[in-house]
């Protein structure tokens, strides 16, 4: 009885007496599924395109990143270095497309997963290579970002907002907003979108496949670089960012490995869900729950829809 | 010209059903036996039967464990390395609460606490599946992963957080502990791997059997996780106890689960000599790697040399994907068709 008063009253009591501690949480949770959902964001705009289940968008962010932050130190300037980045990250997107999904054309899904593995491989050893393990600065101050907080008083208390937070709440959403339009509206969009109804249909009326896998890897570069620079600026640059890159993961499976809009609702859902999980039901079972909360709130989803809560409906045919 | 099957009749169904029908493969066979349980344990070195021989039998076990579900049910699963560590951890507290007992019967049956967990985590599979499920798996992987560093009585309270082997003996040698030889080990390892092979022939012909008639899901999906985790526990325990002597949670993590995967997609899905094949890329590749500048004489930088390994790991991996899809097994087949027609080229 005690335990169930524990798990089910307890924490909303907590949640009712301290409003201002609520809205922190809250806030935190929001900013980091708005980073989380950036990551599924790149996953989403290369699975739609071309089926592959791309494993190394998380260490695209880092490698984008390190990229940025790397050139800028060795002395060419911040914007510079950001456009540099981005013809990067283009060399990247063709030589992905040119070595890698071109001979592999009509493989499993399997197959190309795997091959997303070796890709990670071969951008940790790269990145490894060509900039040090040692994590690194973000040059948030280079590229204007603001830093500092601002602090709110209200709820009974104060909230404290990161402006950095804030700016990668406002930079996230029209990031959306534009791939939103460039998906709509846009020639090319149209034609991404028809690829990812049928890689043949589309093939059939004249649309390249190969300049639209370049061009979707490219916008999921695009899209790792924009993450990599805001998750650098709130922490640092490293190759640990990886493995916070796999929470993505769950954020798909909820929002639907097809859906944008999936992938920013996913995100909020689980940045939420987790830091609420962490702050008012951690403690009973011993802390650090972070780690796994977010697939179990996934797994929950999936069982009552299993394309996740806006994927297609799945149709099989025999 | 060697492999040849001509003149070799099969004069019963027996015979035709044999798992060995031609009679260089019952000689390879042979040989390979012999060189495994009597002309190693006898002469390799403890650098070769530690750093190689022992990892390469267990990863061969996990990656067969994983073949069954991935290659052959098709369920792909990223929890390979937490059920690994379920079966290290259930054999730990097997052992502490009766050490009487033979250790070998407890890497055995910590299996089955694997299979118990396997096949809790795979409820979801009926709903979900591909890559879904393959995320659904991540939930066991690192949910586990959270025991395994949360909770002290799995890991006997220790202060250091990890496994520590205690000492096992059978018939006064020493088997897991600090004492017991690199020898000794190898044997026990490779008579674990070699008894639970056959078992899993079994389970082929009835995989067989079972796709000709009308299956049912539930039960047959479930049983694929099952066994599936029953290899990946005795692998992990074996893991532990015979190669390790001792682990913290981390050795269980996610990056285990991959190599593991690797090893499976590389040595060619749904193959038994895949899984061993890609073991031994996997695992023997990184070692060679380390090796060959030093064999050159190019004065690299230790780090250096590491992410090098990275890149040429990743390039590897995409190259063989390209190449040959199937995997290695299927190159191997290949080879041997070759040398069957040889000199004509089909």
């Amino acid at each position: 009885m005690h335990l169930l008063y524990q798990i089910f009253v307890d924490p909303f009591v907590q949640m009712g007496a301290a409003p201002d501690l609520l809205a922190q949480t809250l806030w935190d949770g929001l900013v980091a599924g708005v980073l989380y959902a950036l990551i599924a964001l790149g996953f989403v705009l290369i699975f739609k395109a071309s089926g592959v289940f791309n494993f190394a968008q998380g260490i695209m962010v880092v490698f984008a990143a390190l990229t940025l932050v790397g050139l800028h130190e060795h002395g060419v300037p911040a914007f510079l270095a950001l456009g540099l980045t981005i013809v990067v990250m283009f060399v990247l997107a063709f030589g992905v497309e040119r070595l890698m999904l071109r001979p592999l054309v009509n493989q499993s899904d399997v197959i190309l997963f795997m091959a997303t593995f070796g890709l990670t491989y071969i951008l940790i050893g790269l990145g490894q290579l060509i900039f040090g393990g040692n994590p690194k600065v973000m040059i948030a101050n280079e590229l204007y970002l603001p830093s500092g907080e601002m602090r709110f008083k209200g709820l009974g208390g104060f909230v404290s907002f990161q402006k950095i937070d804030i700016a990668a709440v406002i930079i996230a959403s029209l990031m959306v907003a534009v791939l939103a339009v460039f998906f709509q509206r846009t020639r090319i969009g149209r034609a991404l979108r028809a690829v990812a109804d049928s890689h043949q249909a589309a093939l059939s009326v004249g649309i390249s496949l190969e300049q639209i896998w370049v061009i979707v890897w490219f916008a999921a570069g695009v899209v790792a670089l924009t993450t990599g620079i805001m998750w650098g600026a709130r922490s640092e640059v490293s190759f640990s960012l990886q493995i916070i890159a796999l929470k993505a993961l769950p954020v798909l499976i909820l929002g639907g490995l097809t859906s944008i809009p999936g992938a920013i609702v996913g995100g909020l859902i689980i940045g939420i869900g987790e830091k609420l999980g962490e702050f008012y039901w951690g403690p009973l079972l011993g802390g650090g729950i972070e780690t796994w909360f977010a697939y179990v709130i996934a797994l929950g989803f999936l069982v009552f829809r299993p394309q996740g809560l806006f994927g297609e409906k799945i149709i099989e045919r025999i | 010209m060697l492999y040849r099957e001509v003149g070799q009749y099969k004069t019963s169904y027996a015979a035709d059903m044999a798992v060995f029908p031609i009679l260089q493969d019952r000689i390879g066979i042979g040989v390979i036996l012999l060189l495994a349980f009597v002309v190693i344990p006898l002469t390799g070195n403890d650098f070769l039967l530690n750093a190689v021989l022992i990892p390469f039998l267990i990863f061969s076990l996990a990656a067969i464990g994983l073949n069954l579900l991935t290659g052959y049910t098709g369920l792909l699963s990223l929890g390979t390395g937490a059920f690994m560590g379920v079966g290290a951890y259930a054999c730990l507290k097997l052992t502490t609460y009766f050490p009487q007992v033979n250790i070998i019967v407890w890497i055995l049956a910590s299996g089955f606490f694997s299979a118990a967990v396997g096949v809790l985590f795979g409820l979801p599979s009926l709903r979900i599946k591909g890559f879904y499920l393959a995320v659904a798996t991540l939930a066991a992987q690192f949910f586990l992963e959270w025991c395994f560093i949360r909770i002290p009585w799995l890991y006997n309270y220790a202060i250091s957080g990890a496994i520590e082997v205690p000492k096992r003996t059978l018939a006064g040698i020493a088997l897991t502990g600090p004492t017991a030889t690199a020898s000794t080990r190898y044997v026990v390892v490779l008579g674990i791997v070699g008894r639970i092979g056959r078992m899993w022939m079994a389970v082929r012909d009835m995989d067989l059997a079972a796709e000709l008639v009308g299956i049912r899901l539930l039960p047959t999906k479930l049983l694929a996780f099952a066994v599936s985790s029953f290899y990946c526990g005795v692998a992990g325990a074996m893991m532990v106890f015979l190669w390790y002597g001792g682990a913290e949670a981390n050795v269980f993590a996610i990056d285990q689960s991959f190599l593991i995967l690797f090893m499976v997609i590389i040595g060619g899905l749904g193959t038994l000599i895949g899984s061993f094949f890609g073991a031994a890329l996997i695992y023997i590749l990184p070692i060679v790697l380390r090796w060959v500048p030093e064999a050159f004489g190019l004065p690299l930088h230790p780090a250096t040399v590491e992410h090098l390994q990275f890149l040429i790991l990743g390039v590897l991996i995409i190259v063989f994907l390209v190449v040959e899809p199937s995997g290695l097994a299927r190159l191997w087949q290949i080879g041997k068709q070759k040398l069957r027609v040889w000199p004509f080229p089909y």
